[in-house]
């Protein structure tokens, strides 16, 4: 078997694959304390030919198990080409960063932007939202489609936005519409990194990480860029697999 | 360590030597854990980690050894000081404390949060009284680079005597011309505060010195970033030396630094390689680099590649020229041909700036490297919006270029270790495939 561990700010991905690329384990863990404990004992009645890390808790794993590691940007792109190998660009949104990668024809990635040291544009400003709205991140994700009006978020920063949200919530704005502004804060953010690598109108676009199971997002997002973005059936695990796919591909 | 051992003279200048000591703790710790823990270092480092222990105790009793023989002691932040003419006048020139995080908290109370670290971190070492550097300083040296440096020295001049220099942002004949009286006038400056006249030889001895040093610090870029398959010193200890070229007596300096490149020279002729082959090659570019502000050569160097040159104001844009003195007959003359060295800077404060541009690409190939950071220091907006320019004329040559802007603080260490990681793999990918391709 061969496993890709991707351990994010937010949850711990983890991926078998079999010889022949085919899934047969994977798993979506909250990521705590002593995470790579946790990861040794999930794998520890399986059979683990290799084992490849990646994400923010990557060194931490390469540490205690031994484990090669790879980038998240890395572990992306090549996630995304396993599913799409048409795909020219990346968009990767998880907890605490978001990333666009630029793919090269063969798999390979040919350039990336990343958010800086900053919350806002990450998963991280959603969740945010969503707690100060009493929202869990299924209806928060969803109700954006009921919205009436345009609300901009215009604050650079998660900690300002968050006070910018309390203060729609002080004028009784709609949740639809505070969701809405949210989203399509986020969404701009989003589509100005990527609208640097995406040049051809039809250039295939997949959209990964946990921010991807956000379908409003994912609209949002389709409207910045005037175009389909494709959300592979689990965008989150796509670094995990990345991992998997490239400790395979060393041994064979 | 000597700071124990120059308590009262620490004292008697301002310095608060309890917060002081516990700062200077600090940045040793962090020096000896990066630095002293490198496998291979070349001997000749035991002097500039010598130096790193004294660097507030035996270089501050040194300065104010000179100061009370009323030679002049100059602190500055920037590498538009016409430092031949401190030096001629047998005073120090050093650059101030600004590299370090903790006085930044300090330094808003005064200063807006959104203007760059370097300046708040300045700031903040002023008003802790925690910098020995500006304790000492007669007067600390500012210029118009940017904004906000300009309007800070308003605010400094209340806790400490300041000598603004109004450098140009236009490189028109008009401008250097006032660029010229602005030197004549820091010379007057100069015999003002030593109470002395300072001759024409002086001047020159000075330039000499300063040369002198400039050519040694070219050697060693040079031994460092030239040859393909041999990093006889790592980044780390070279950006280190850059960064001690600002503190350090000029003379004793250059004798270290080229007794250093005397050792690699040998090296470089044993293929003695402090990393391995094919070890890919990074040239680092933008805002200086103050200590202790290590964070991306250690995030470089700790992901599998090297640093071979920083083109930033502490590196390549501070030595690249010299001072011509051939044939110089009296003062003016003298200063115009300082104005015409400080006018090659191709610092980001003007426009246009093209120069700046080629140089880098020049380098690059020169070099031979394998790719390019930018480093920015966030809200450092000259270098900030030139490196569109600058990443734009990169792209034209296929040279692979990552943009980091960050800050003095910690807490992106590990983001930024993932982008260079992510860079590295790009940038070994795409010589894997040249490769493929080329077979």
């Amino acid at each position: 078997m061969f496993w890709g561990v991707d351990i994010g700010s937010t949850y711990t991905k983890i991926i078998g694959i079999g010889r022949e690329k085919e899934i047969t384990h994977h798993a979506v863990i909250p990521t705590i304390f002593n995470q790579d404990v946790i990861v040794g004992e999930y794998l520890a009645d399986k059979e683990v030919k290799m084992l490849v890390a990646t994400g923010y808790g990557r060194h931490m794993l390469g540490d205690s198990h031994g484990a090669p590691v790879i980038s998240e940007i890395k572990a992306h792109a090549k996630g995304a080409y396993f599913f799409h190998n048409e795909v020219k660009t990346v968009i990767d949104l998880g907890g605490q960063d978001s990333k666009v990668i630029k793919m090269g024809d063969d798999g390979g990635f040919t350039d990336f932007r990343m958010n800086d040291k900053c919350a806002a544009g990450t998963g991280k400003f959603l969740e945010i939202a969503a707690n100060r709205l009493g929202l869990d991140m299924q209806t928060f994700a969803n109700v954006g489609f009921d919205a009436d009006k345009e609300l901009t978020i215009s604050s650079m920063c998660a900690v300002f936005a968050e006070s910018e949200v309390i203060s729609l919530i002080a004028k009784k704005e709609s949740l639809a519409n505070i969701c809405w502004g949210v989203h399509e804060s986020i969404a701009s953010r989003l589509a100005s990194m990527a609208k640097k690598f995406v040049l051809n109108p039809n250039d295939c676009i997949v959209f990964t990480g946990g921010g991807a199971l956000n379908p409003f997002l994912h609209h949002m997002l389709e409207l910045k860029l005037e175009r389909k973005i494709l959300v592979p059936e689990h965008p989150q695990l796509m670094g995990a697999v990345g991992a998997a796919l490239s400790g395979l591909e060393v041994l064979q | 360590m000597g700071v124990e051992l120059h308590k009262d003279l620490l004292s008697s200048i301002g310095v608060d030597v309890e917060r002081h000591a516990k700062m200077m703790g600090m940045g040793l710790a962090g020096y000896q854990a990066g630095f002293m823990s490198q496998s291979n270092r070349p001997k000749a480092m035991a002097y500039f980690d010598w130096f790193m222990s004294e660097i507030q105790a035996e270089r501050i009793a040194e300065i104010n050894a000179l100061k009370a023989q009323k030679k002049p002691a100059v602190g500055t932040f920037c590498i538009f000081v016409p430092e031949e003419i401190v030096v001629g006048a047998g005073g120090a020139c050093f650059g101030l404390c600004g590299g370090a995080n903790p006085p930044i908290a300090d330094a808003e109370t005064e200063l807006p949060r959104n203007i760059c670290p370097l300046i708040k971190s300045a700031y903040g070492f002023k008003l802790q009284h925690t910098c020995a550097y500006t304790q000492s300083a007669d007067f600390i040296y500012g210029e118009t680079t940017c904004e906000a440096k300009k309007k800070t020295w308003e605010l400094l001049g209340k806790h400490h005597p300041v000598h603004v220099m109004n450098i140009p942002h236009m490189k028109r004949e008009r401008d250097l011309k006032m660029w010229q009286e602005e030197i004549k006038e820091f010379k007057k400056h100069i015999e003002e505060v030593s109470e002395q006249k300072l001759s024409l030889a002086e001047m020159l001895d000075g330039v000499r010195l300063i040369n002198a040093k400039r050519d040694a610090m070219k050697r060693l870029d040079t031994l460092r970033g030239m040859h393909q398959d041999i990093m006889p010193i790592s980044g780390k200890d070279a950006l280190f030396i850059s960064q001690m070229s600002f503190l350090d007596d000029p003379k004793r300096f250059t004798a270290k630094v080229n007794e250093l490149c005397d050792e690699l020279d040998v090296r470089i002729k044993n293929k003695v390689s402090v990393f391995p082959k094919n070890t890919p090659r990074i040239m680092v570019l933008g805002t200086p680099i103050a200590p202790p502000n290590w964070k991306l050569h250690t995030a470089v160097e700790g992901s599998g590649a090297c640093i071979i040159n920083e083109e930033g104001c502490i590196g390549h844009r501070y030595f690249k020229d010299n001072v011509d003195i051939e044939g110089v007959k009296d003062e003016d003359e003298l200063y115009e041909r300082l104005m015409k060295r400080y006018s090659k800077i191709d610092c980001a404060c003007f426009t246009p700036n093209t120069g700046r541009t080629d140089k880098i690409i020049q380098m690059y190939k020169d070099r031979k490297a394998d790719g390019v950071i930018y480093y920015t220091l966030s809200f450092c907006h000259t270098y900030n919006v030139e490196s569109h320019l600058v990443t734009e004329a990169l792209a034209k040559e296929g040279i692979p270029c990552l943009v980091i802007e960050s800050d003095y603080s910690p807490e992106d260490a590990g983001q930024i270790k993932t982008r260079v990681e992510a860079f590295l793999e790009s940038i070994t990918f795409k010589q894997k495939a040249e490769a493929f391709a080329n077979k």
